[in-house]
């Protein structure tokens, strides 16, 4: 393998890909009782148009739980304006909202007109005229999604986030590894990295631009950080032993990372700047898996000084950590909700490996996820849904659930498996 | 590669005589991922009298293979550990015993020592643990008397299954340490 992988080495791709592949497609698992109903009208003027945008915004929508479309066969009408719309019609088959709207061609792409209406208040919420500029009809779909959905739910929406997952194939010595960013919805995936040594951890630096990761292409990891657009990377550390667990400052000017380089694998801050790094913790354990609180003073991190992996939130201003988790014998990989109020973190039940959510201010911990081989749990921006890797039929393969634990979905890719989900920030 | 269960146990008992050669702590138990294949042509007696032809010795003694073994990287380069764990199984020793004279016998040997868990846990834990796996493997060689300098240590975590499953077999072949040279 090392002879090898030295040749190999020289082989390690770096694309950045507009070519689009290994889509992930969307399983809804659970639908939320709480879930409101919507009509999204199929646009007039969009038959022959590339994407079925009605259908991208009814998708979104449906995903995220808040929402319980109707299917477009009982749709006994199909108004493209508010002018035009029966509120009577749509208040006897129970929707609550209607979007409708309309698709025209232009010279430099489409013109897209959408309306939402509150049928019980009779009233239009919204409108808006989307340009599209060249053939991004999947964007636009993404944009309006977000604009109904902050309308009605008072919660910004993510639907023209990105997700950076890895995928794997093979076994041993023969495996080849995939570093993706794809949109929130697992469609138009681009390559960012391949190799055929492990990559692993990606992380978005806060303004959305850049990953950094974990790669092992010179037969040891090392952490990246990578220009998403241009694909300009440098090696950030390369220090004996452990070099994971990247997560970047809210400021985008730190990132923290585990470095077993003094022994134990310790919390470092590294000034991306200068490159220099801060030792953080100190102690005979394993500490890894940082994560930055939102207001920046706080790291969460799994150690297991206790004995088995337990979350501590070290306050960057000083003193002693403090364990926020006591149930079980195994709590791992801590995330903050976007309000700073919440984590979210792998539990082990006696069902299996858990995503579970915690109140910081508490420490009672309620298992949100239903699936029993659970990792790698990332925050949507807006603090709704919650990315993670789980196992599918022997497969890796991604979900998500909602924050509450009502509405769940899986995104399988068609082969191989896919693990360690990053939910970028918002990009807009 | 995956050795069938014949190709395993010939791979074992190859391994035991190159072991029993020069060690009176006897063979392992289980098979190794890095073992022939071919077992065909070896040895098969477990009781350290046979010397295998792979190994392209005659002597027929049991001294003349010990200085053999010890002027060969020894074949069976992993070991296994139990969940959750990182102390060397009793049953291992004897394997990372020879590891120890090769390097002992060998100044200029290096030896990269890989830990690997199984996948049940979070990635960058298991990262740590993978660690811990190959860092006790270190410590014993070191207490051999084999060189700092001769050893280092990379953790690849769950990254690198050895098999694929989700059961406790496929789970025990993937906690391992594997000395690479």
């Amino acid at each position: 393998m090392q002879s090898l992988s030295k040749i190999w080495l020289l082989c390690v791709l770096l694309l950045v890909s507009s070519v689009a592949s290994a889509n992930l497609t969307i399983e809804i698992t659970r639908g939320s009782d709480q879930a409101l109903p919507i009509a999204v009208v199929p646009f007039s003027g969009s038959d022959g148009m590339p994407e079925d945008v009605a259908q991208i915004i009814q998708d979104n929508l449906e995903r995220s739980g808040y929402f319980d479309p109707l299917a477009r066969s009982s749709m006994f009408e199909q108004p493209s304006q508010s002018d035009d719309v029966q509120f009577g019609t749509w208040r006897s088959l129970d929707v609550r909202y209607l979007v409708v709207g309309r698709a025209e061609q232009t010279e430099g792409g489409f013109e897209l007109q959408f309306e939402l209406m509150d049928i019980s208040g009779q009233r239009r919420m919204i409108g808006e005229t989307v340009t599209v500029r060249g053939t991004d009809l999947r964007g636009a779909a993404h944009y309006i999604s977000d604009q109904i959905f902050e309308a009605v739910t008072d919660i910004r929406g993510a639907f023209s986030t990105k997700i950076a997952y890895v995928t794997a194939q093979g076994v041993g010595d023969n495996m080849q590894f995939g570093l993706y960013v794809a949109d929130a919805d697992g469609r138009r995936s681009e390559q960012v990295l391949t190799s055929d040594e492990p990559i692993m951890s990606p992380a978005w630096s806060p303004d959305g631009t850049k990953l950094a990761y974990v790669s092992f292409e010179t037969e040891r990891p090392a952490i990246y950080i990578q220009d998403v657009a241009t694909g300009q990377r440098v090696q950030a550390t390369s220090f004996d032993g452990i070099n994971g667990a990247p997560t970047w400052s809210p400021d985008g000017r730190r990132i923290a990372m585990s470095l077993s380089k003094d022994g134990q694998p310790e919390i470092y801050i590294m000034d991306v700047a200068n490159r220099s790094v801060e030792r953080i913790t100190n102690s005979n354990s394993i500490d890894t898996e940082p994560a930055w609180s939102p207001d920046g003073r706080s790291l969460l991190f799994t150690s297991d000084r206790s004995g088995g992996p337990q979350l501590y939130q070290y306050n960057l201003g000083g003193g002693e950590a403090q364990r926020l988790t006591f149930t079980g014998n195994y709590n791992a990989r801590g995330r903050y909700s976007p309000d700073g109020e919440q984590i979210f973190l792998i539990h082990r039940s006696s069902r299996g490996y858990q995503v579970a959510r915690q109140d910081l201010g508490g420490n009672r911990l309620v298992v949100i996820s239903e699936s029993t081989r659970d990792e790698s749990p990332s925050v949507a921006p807006n603090g709704t849904m919650v990315i993670f890797a789980t196992q599918q039929g022997g497969n890796g393969v991604l979900s998500a659930v909602s924050a509450d634990g009502r509405a769940s979905y899986r995104l399988p890719a068609a082969q191989g498996d896919v693990r360690d989900p990053a939910w970028s920030p918002f990009l807009n | 590669m995956q050795l069938k269960p014949l190709a395993r146990s010939l791979a074992a008992a190859l391994s035991i005589v190159v072991i029993a050669g020069c060690s009176s702590t006897g063979g392992t138990q289980d098979g190794d991922s890095y073992g022939s294949q071919d077992g065909t042509t070896t040895g098969t007696s477990t009781s350290g009298v046979g010397t295998g032809g792979q190994y392209g010795t005659s002597t027929g003694s049991g001294a003349g293979a010990g200085q053999q073994a010890d002027s060969r990287i020894p074949e069976v380069r992993t070991i296994y550990f139990d969940f959750d764990r990182d102390s060397i199984k009793s049953e291992y020793e004897s394997v990372v015993m020879a590891h120890a004279r090769y390097l002992r016998s060998n100044p200029n040997a290096q030896v990269v020592l890989h830990g690997h868990t199984d996948e049940r846990g979070t990635r960058e834990y298991n990262m740590a643990l993978g660690e811990r796996r190959a860092g006790a493997v270190q410590r014993f060689l070191n207490i051999q008397g084999v060189s700092s300098s001769q050893m280092s240590v990379v953790s690849y975590g769950e990254e690198r299954p050895a098999v694929n499953g989700q059961d406790e077999s496929a789970y025990s072949q993937n906690r391992r340490v594997v000395f690479n040279y």
